[in-house]
């Protein structure tokens, strides 16, 4: 009976695919040093944050709609940050001839 | 276990494997078909949660959108065929243990948390409901931050264009110089 409870997918079962989407973006962000894998890192990330917003307004707040409303910017606003993103990798490639982050470190400056 | 428990299961097993794999391969191309899967895989969640507008903005932006972007700017910037350099075990340790060392706080505080639901009457997302709040102007309407991600979308969008601009040749001259005489 409890084990039946326990498969049944319900709010806590999104949370913790939210979890582990969201660590292992953590873990590519750490390892990487492409700046495109990166970029595909941050995209994990945000793509956790939504399915966090549309679980917790299923199982929750049902009674409104805010965090589909969350979502739908937060898709907007990775949908800009992504081609600006990719604007400033392709311009760096074109000056330095490679996008890892370590050759891009006079940037800094 | 129903059928859509399965569906459920099945999902998630696609998007958490695909997103490892995503980060862990050293084959640029595929990591960005992984990256795809797991999209894909996300909005297969929302289709099963009912989400049905969200889950097609899902594929139309990021499967649509972001991800052909990606693949376009891999091929612009990579040489066919390399393989990424492979991080090192230091630093492949430590991210290991701080994305684990997160999940398992994250999770402790999940189990040992209760969460209580709202009793009033469920909202359809229809995609009606959700066009009505979205631009109305009423309490709980959404059109101002309609109106400034508009606006911001717009920014991206002259942004993306000055960084791409070909600055010419005679201005490169000068600003050579220009660094030649700062150095």
């Amino acid at each position: 009976m409890i084990l039946e409870i326990m498969i049944e997918p319900g709010l806590y079962h999104l949370l913790f695919i939210s979890t582990a989407l969201f660590f292992i973006g953590v873990y590519g962000f750490f390892t990487r040093r492409n700046l495109v894998t990166m970029l595909m890192s941050v995209e994990l990330i945000l793509n956790s944050v939504n399915l966090n917003f549309i679980a917790f307004n299923k199982y929750l707040w049902y009674d409104k709609m805010d965090g589909l409303f969350f979502t739908i910017f937060i898709i907007a606003i990775a949908a800009a940050e992504a081609a600006v993103a990719i604007a400033i990798i392709i311009n760096l490639y074109r000056s330095h001839k490679s996008i890892d982050v370590e050759n891009a470190e006079e940037m800094k400056y | 276990m129903s059928g859509s428990t399965i569906i459920f299961y099945l999902l998630a097993a696609i998007t958490l494997v695909s997103a490892v794999l995503a980060v862990t391969t050293r084959m640029i191309f595929r990591a960005a078909i992984y990256l795809l899967f797991t999209l894909i895989g996300i909005a297969g969640i929302y289709f099963w949660l009912q989400y049905e507008f969200i889950a097609a903005v899902q594929i139309v932006v990021y499967v649509g959108g972001i991800v052909v972007l990606i693949i376009f700017s891999i091929f612009l910037t990579q040489q066919a065929g390399d393989l990424l350099p492979k991080p090192t075990i230091g630093r492949q340790l430590f991210s290991a243990l701080a994305a684990f060392c997160g999940l398992a706080l994250v999770m402790l505080q999940l189990v040992q948390h209760s969460f209580t639901p709202t009793n009033n009457k469920a909202i359809e997302p229809t995609v009606a409901n959700i066009g009505n709040q979205m631009l109305g102007v009423d309490d709980n309407g959404y059109a101002l931050p309609f109106e400034l991600v508009s606006i911001l979308l717009l920014a991206a969008l002259i942004g993306c264009i000055v960084i791409a601009l070909k600055s010419k040749p005679s201005e490169i001259i000068n600003n050579e110089q220009g660094t030649r005489n700062f150095e």
